[in-house]
């Protein structure tokens, strides 16, 4: 076979063949390899620590780093500069828009120009009313230095939430180490919190007890076949599990539970009033007189 | 034969030296304008563009995108809204008029960067053996894609140095500034042009771009041509100039058609003959005259002809 070719033609062509592939494959491995590294590289360096938030409609992280382009266009157009673009080597995915709460929070205004800015749609122009973003979600991390955890009055998270009473509510519990006054327990309310960090940034103290987290770090989540009974029972307009039993107390003659609120009754209009006499002789000998 | 100092030499005695580097000002002009209308605005707050270049709003009105950034972006699983499909379009049109890679040399920051290495290289004379296929680019570019579509993130631009540069300029550089001293010393030390003109998939799909556009480099004259080299020198893509230029005996028309031509207009600039001019790609056809590329002494070549 070999010495059947033309040897003026033959050889010259495999060997431009042979270079060619040998190129080829030079080309082909050195791009490969530069591709790989710059994919295991952007997998690690995809990041964004829990204190950096994502403007208002910002897609779910995953999918952002799939649509934003970089373009700084929200950070332009954010009125009070809350947001910037991160740069290379700071801990946020390079090029990519964030703000830090405790810095400049969020001002939720109303026309939203952040989204608007977005040419493409990483911010989602759906989303219209800013009450209804979600940039995050405050929680109280810290109850041991939170002064309304202490009993104090400071409720500055609270006052400075844009959705008071909504977002942020004071619930009221005994104050166990007085006795005698009611702490004011700052509470979160995930349907109304936008995430937007203005309670981070008011807070008082010197490292706030009260943080904007990303909803995957701050919210949990029930198992899907979990479901809350009395929910149910009030959907049905009746019990599921079992027929519902009147509730009755076997008690002595004379005497009812009311369990909607009066507790133990006598009917016998002698004992009015408390359950027991005060007289612990009587009690023990009650239901005793009429035997002999 | 007389070797010239350095290309372009000859133009110099000929035209003068501001004709000689007309396109080079040209270009460095639209380059550094082109920065600084987007610096203007976040260093002086004159607002006429906002944004950088992978996408920006001139004048509050006119959206563009940079359509290799947006196609990363659906390549990553992302329908983008039409604000920036327009953008897209609109700079796509441009380039396919113009030629993609006028983006390379008009308007590239990086551009500046890798001129300067080269420059340099130029100056101390910086020889390597390493070369690279300048078609390494297209298998880049495919890989930058396919990064898109395999990671779901836009992947390139966490390391891309065209867009890190710009927008570095304009947003804070932090630590991009050491991806473009890689490229800088890339170029100057291990192979000629070697980001540009060999690697960057920016330019390869800038290039795709402008296969067919029909704003060309022309070498009409080139009879004229008396082989100094000059052109071939100054080139940042060496392998556009020669069919263009020499391939009349093969019945090769005068235009570069080669879509990776930067329009850069260098040659132009240093051609002491004139033969190159800025014009289209139609009415390629080679004109029937005797080839004449045998003289070695330029000086006389007017009159042969």
């Amino acid at each position: 076979m070999i010495q059947q070719q033309s040897p003026s033609s033959q050889p010259p062509a495999s060997a431009s063949r042979r270079r060619f592939l040998l190129s080829s494959a030079r080309t082909a491995g050195g791009a490969a390899l530069m591709g790989l590294s710059i994919g295991l590289y952007s997998r690690q360096s995809i990041s964004l620590p829990a204190e950096a938030l994502r403007p208002p409609g910002a897609l779910a992280e995953k999918d952002f780093l799939g649509a934003c382009i970089r373009c700084g266009l929200c950070v332009r157009n954010c009125p009070f500069d809350t947001l910037s673009l991160a740069e290379l080597g700071e801990p946020v995915t390079t090029g990519t828009p964030y703000f830090i709460a405790r810095d400049v929070p969020c001002e939720m205004c109303d026309d939203i120009p952040c989204v608007k800015a977005c040419p493409t749609g990483a911010l989602n122009h759906s989303l219209e009313n800013i009450d209804d973003a979600r940039m995050g979600l405050a929680v109280l991390l810290d109850e041991e230095t939170c002064l309304n955890f202490q009993g104090l009055r400071c409720d500055v998270c609270y006052r400075i939430c844009p959705a008071i009473e909504k977002a942020i509510t004071l619930e009221h519990v005994a104050n166990v180490r007085t006795g005698k006054h009611a702490l004011f327990i700052p509470t979160v309310h995930s349907d109304h919190c936008t995430g937007c960090g203005k309670c981070e940034r008011g807070c008082v103290l010197e490292e706030a007890a009260i943080k904007v987290l990303p909803l995957n770090l701050a919210k949990g989540e029930l198992g899907h076949h979990y479901r809350w009974g009395w929910k149910e029972k009030e959907k049905a307009g009746r019990s599921l599990v079992s027929p519902d039993i009147k509730h009755e107390y076997n008690l002595p003659e004379g005497q009812h539970y009311d369990y909607e609120g009066e507790g133990l009754i006598f009917d016998d209009n002698t004992s009015n009033g408390a359950p027991f006499s005060s007289d612990p002789l009587k009690t023990l000998n009650q239901g005793m007189k009429e035997a002999p | 034969m007389i070797m010239p100092l350095h290309p372009g030499a000859e133009a110099i005695q000929n035209k003068g030296w501001l004709l000689a580097h007309k396109w080079l000002l040209a270009r460095r002009f639209s380059q550094l304008a082109i920065l600084i209308l987007f610096m203007i605005g976040p260093g002086l707050g004159i607002w006429l563009v906002k944004g950088n270049l992978s996408s920006n709003l001139v004048l509050d009105t006119l959206p563009l995108t940079d359509p290799y950034v947006l196609l990363q972006s659906i390549f990553a699983g992302h329908t983008p809204e039409t604000t920036a499909m327009i953008g897209a379009a609109i700079v796509l049109g441009f380039y396919l008029l113009v030629s993609g890679r006028v983006y390379c040399s008009w308007v590239c920051p990086v551009n500046m960067v890798t001129d300067l290495a080269h420059w340099l290289r130029e100056r101390f004379n910086i020889k390597s053996a390493s070369t690279i296929s300048n078609n390494s680019r297209y298998w880049l570019l495919a890989i930058t894609l396919l990064l898109a579509f395999t990671t779901g993130n836009v992947a390139w631009e966490m390391v891309n140095p065209v867009s890190m540069m710009h927008r570095g300029l304009i947003f804070g550089i932090g630590m991009a500034w050491t991806i473009l001293l890689g490229v800088f010393l890339f170029d100057l030390l291990v192979s000629r042009r070697a980001w540009c003109s060999h690697l960057c998939p920016v330019g390869a799909f800038y290039s795709l771009l402008g296969t067919h556009s029909p704003l060309r480099i022309r070498a009409d004259a080139r009879e004229q041509c008396n082989d100094c080299m000059d052109c071939f020198l100054v080139c940042p893509e060496q392998q556009v100039i020669r069919p263009a230029l020499k391939g009349a005996d093969k019945g090769i028309g005068p235009v570069v058609t080669s879509a990776n031509c930067t329009n850069c207009g260098r040659c132009i600039d240093v051609c002491s003959k004139d033969v190159f001019h800025f014009g289209l790609r139609f009415n390629n056809k080679p004109v029937h005259n005797k080839n004449i590329h045998n003289h070695t002494d330029h000086s006389t070549g007017a009159e042969v002809l």
